[in-house]
């Protein structure tokens, strides 16, 4: 029984083919070897692409021809899908995990998000020489958390090409939440080009991707909506810095076909569910360079967890998603209709689309994509700004703020606002910012660019709130103030003005300190900054209660901090997960001792 | 052959852009035979900025290219660059009005400072007179985006002369774009052998509209006038040229 606003079509014979051939298997061999997924509703675990029980599991890696998107493909894959398995740890085990390199290339798997002994990290040259081809490598190492992670190749530019898959652990205690049914819903870009021309094609020719550069037609839009001296004024600004304000991402849609567990919007990957049962969506992005923003219309979403760490409730109509970060929403469909779920990427040249329904071969409508934004004056925040007066440039950034609806302040705790304000002066023993605060120049209430939080409820790094404080409490004793920098015409990127290439040494953590990590983005794109090893608490003025992560998304000219308890000795990656920036030279090994 | 000089200066570039950057691995206690975590890569592109037929109003039909291509990392770079022009029915072979080989090395966000070596003369002919050159230069992106390029060049004689050559895409659609040039031509000497007075020898100015059919391949048609100046405008004359000339042309744009 469908509701007026879903369309059902039967999926036809040649349909079923199709997307039996999507998996590289025929229809009949899909049904035979997907157990998993092809009777969905016999549990509540589904992934599409095959599940992995731990604590012992072995994986092939290989590259293989394997249709995407209903075009012919080489992917990598492991255990014959791409991307991988869905690999399921259980909180307590000691996880043996046998990776067999069956390509004829070094390769690797870094096990995303995980607290682990630093030779099983996975990043070759940092953590171990890597897996050379035939070779197995055995990662062993005691699971001690839970929730959503994943797992992918740190070796070369692999991970474009599928080399990643979905790592969940269960819980061994109950977990603040409960739920009914759950799925992964892993979000990836893929391209038919060599990653390694991509890569060059970015090097060589700036903008190579990007389709939505601003023409004159949009100069007499905004001259009709703005006037005509503003327009010069922002439009000179730009100009006269070289830079293009519709530089949102550097791989676009027009390579790119965005996919939900390795599906195009096309194939329309269905996740079931009972109409009143409570889904947990756990959504991971494992892109090389999409940020995405994600809804499901119809359906309010409730954050519960970020970066596999539980969070407060969060209801939410739309969450930004950065590289590499995952968050697990719940959501209760009550209805016996289909729900799109709808995750668009941040420069709006392309989505990636699902559909949640009761029933398979149902669909709901698409909504309707968003024009790409203009990035405004924050984002030259930190920008040599070479003879822009610095009043223009605080004005303006204080007119984009007004621009922003209001409703979502209201809607948060007023107790914290006010905390803000006091945060700013409430400094620690040692001079510096009592832990948890906000620093100044970061943008917490804001999702970034080209998502308006006034249309809809918007999820904001304030939102994220701890269920109790995280163990270390200690205020920090040392603060490490790093820049990322970079040179967008010659697609150099780095930490501190300087590429990886160019460093003699690694960033010091002195074990077991209590560090504040400053993160400062002097340029003008988003990054995603990793650190492997450690958690990162994120500092958005949640005091005590300040989540803590994996990833951190640094706005371009935002200043953002987290503290460290820098407990694992060893050699740990640190990088922008952007995998073009990182290997152009956005990555530092840390090294604890 | 004067090319010979040429190719001989290219091991000594290449055996610059070789010295590698050290390992990183340095004080994090990596053993000496795991790989670096990130390699470098370097790149290599060449790119045809104009090959294009021009049809002036009054002087000779030519074909005329404008090319540059390098080899090397984010700094540190080799270029070959080359501009040129076959003057249909004069009899004559193509003619390098440049054919350059340069060392670059990054300054700034936007600019590289080249130098290196040049020749000016026939393409494998000895149909036009020939010499050798020096060339120190500055290449890169002005505010306001414009593409700059300019250099000064001295001769084997000790002549010496300067170039600017600057462009701007105006971007019309997402791939129609609008695209003015100019290029001014100075010399310190009057070199009468190469049609080159003292003082400023020439202005072109030209625009052109062109079609990306995708990054790589994109067909234009524009048009520019010409002005000549001085003595060079003398010796244009005195040669049977206009100092003053107008042209259609159309071309494409390839890089690879």
């Amino acid at each position: 029984m469908a509701s007026s606003r879903v369309i059902t079509h039967p999926l036809s014979r040649r349909q079923i083919l199709k997307g039996g051939a999507a998996l590289g298997l025929g229809s009949a061999a899909a049904l035979g070897l997907r157990p998993s997924w092809a009777n969905p509703w016999g549990q509540t675990n589904i992934y599409s692409k095959g599940i992995e029980v731990g604590p012992e599991v072995s994986l092939a890696i290989r590259r293989e021809s394997i249709p995407i998107d209903g075009k012919e493909a080489r992917p990598f894959s492991i255990n014959g899908t791409s991307p991988g398995p869905m690999i399921r740890l259980k909180e307590g085990q000691d996880a043996v995990l046998r990776v067999t390199n069956l390509l004829d290339e070094p390769t690797s798997i870094h096990w995303h998000g995980l607290i682990l002994p630093p030779g099983m990290d996975g990043v070759p040259g940092v953590s171990f020489p890597g897996i050379a081809p035939g070779e197995t490598f055995t990662y062993r190492f005691p699971v001690h958390q839970n929730g959503t992670y994943w797992y992918h190749s740190h070796s070369g530019l692999q991970e474009q090409l599928g080399h990643a898959g979905p790592l969940i652990i269960d819980a061994a205690e109950r977990e603040p939440f409960r739920y009914d049914r759950e799925h992964v819903l892993l979000l990836t870009d893929w391209t038919f080009e060599d990653p390694m021309s991509v890569f060059r094609n970015l090097k060589t020719a700036e903008g190579y991707y990007n389709f939505q550069e601003r023409t004159i037609a949009d100069f007499f839009a905004d001259v009709r909506e703005k006037g005509l001296s503003a327009t010069a004024e922002m439009r000179g600004m730009w100009a006269k810095m070289r830079m293009s304000s519709r530089d949102i991402a550097d791989v676009t849609g027009s390579t790119y076909s965005y996919l939900l567990n390795g599906h195009s919007p096309e194939e329309n990957w269905t996740a079931l569910f009972q109409a009143g049962e409570r889904v947990r969506l756990r959504v991971i992005n494992g892109s090389a360079m999409s940020y995405f923003d994600l809804r499901i219309p119809g359906l309010k979403m409730t954050v519960v967890s970020a970066d596999g760490q539980p969070v407060q409730p969060v209801p939410v109509d739309e969450f930004r998603i950065g590289v590499a970060e995952t968050y697990d929403v719940l959501v209760t469909p009550e209805d016996d209709s289909a729900y799109t779920i709808f995750a668009e990427a941040m420069d709006r040249s392309g989505y990636a689309r699902a559909t949640l329904a009761p029933r398979e071969g149902m669909a709901a409508e698409i909504p309707e994509r968003r024009k790409i934004a203009d990035r405004g004056m924050e984002a030259m925040g930190a920008h040599d700004m070479e003879g822009v007066e610095h009043a223009e440039m605080e004005r303006g950034a204080d007119g984009d703020r007004e621009g922003m609806d209001h409703s979502t302040m209201q809607g948060m705790d007023h107790s914290n606002m006010q905390g803000m304000s006091g945060e700013r002066s409430r400094m620690n023993a040692n001079g510096m910012l009592a832990a948890g605060a906000a620093q100044p120049g970061s943008r917490y209430d804001q999702a970034g660019i080209g998502i308006d939080s006034g249309e809809r409820r918007v999820l904001v790094y304030r939102d994220l709130k701890a269920f109790t404080p995280w163990p270390d409490r200690r205020e920090p004793e040392r603060e490490l103030e790093l820049h990322l920098t970079g040179n967008m015409e010659r697609y150099m990127w780095s930490f501190d003005g300087k590429k990886f290439s160019e460093v003699t040494g690694p960033i010091r953590f002195n074990k077991n300190e209590r560090l504040r990590l400053i993160l400062v983005n002097d340029t003008m794109m988003e990054h995603p900054i990793h650190l492997h090893g450690m958690w990162m608490e994120l500092e958005n003025g949640q005091g005590e209660l300040i989540p803590r992560k994996h990833t951190l998304n640094v706005k371009p000219g935002e200043r953002v901090s987290a503290l460290i308890t820098a407990d694992a000795e060893g050699s740990w990656a640190f990088h922008c997960h952007l995998l073009y920036h990182m290997d152009a030279g956005m990555f530092r090994v840390v090294k604890v001792a | 052959m004067k090319t010979r000089r040429l190719l001989s200066g290219t091991g000594t570039v290449l055996a610059i852009l070789t010295f590698s950057t050290a390992y990183a691995e340095e004080g994090y206690d990596a053993p000496a035979d795991w790989p670096s975590p990130m390699a470098e890569h370097n790149m290599a592109m060449a790119l045809f900025d104009r090959l294009e037929y021009a049809v002036p109003d009054k002087g000779h039909e030519e074909l005329v290219w404008d090319f540059q291509a390098w080899y090397g990392g984010d700094v540190n770079r080799v270029y070959l660059k080359s501009e040129g022009e076959n003057v249909q029915g004069d009899g004559e072979d193509a003619e390098f009005e440049s054919l350059e080989l340069l060392y670059s090395r990054l300054i700034a966000d936007f600019w590289e400072l080249q130098g290196g070596i040049g020749y000016q003369g026939g393409v494998f002919s000895d149909d036009h007179a020939e010499r050798t050159y020096g060339v120190i230069g500055l290449q890169g992106v002005m505010p306001y985006g414009i593409e700059t390029d300019v250099a000064l060049q001295v001769s084997d004689e000790g002549d010496v002369s300067a170039s600017f050559e600057g462009e701007y895409d105006l971007r019309l659609t997402q791939r129609l774009y609008l695209q003015p040039r100019t290029e001014i031509a100075m010399a310190a000497s009057e070199v009468e052998e190469f049609g080159v007075g003292e003082g400023l020898n020439s202005v072109r100015v030209g625009m052109r509209l062109g079609y990306e059919v995708s990054r790589r391949l994109a067909p234009y048609v524009g048009a520019y006038w010409e002005k000549r100046y001085g003595d060079t405008a003398d010796l244009a004359r005195a040669s049977g040229d206009s100092s003053e000339d107008t042209a259609v042309v159309a071309g494409v744009r390839l890089m690879f």
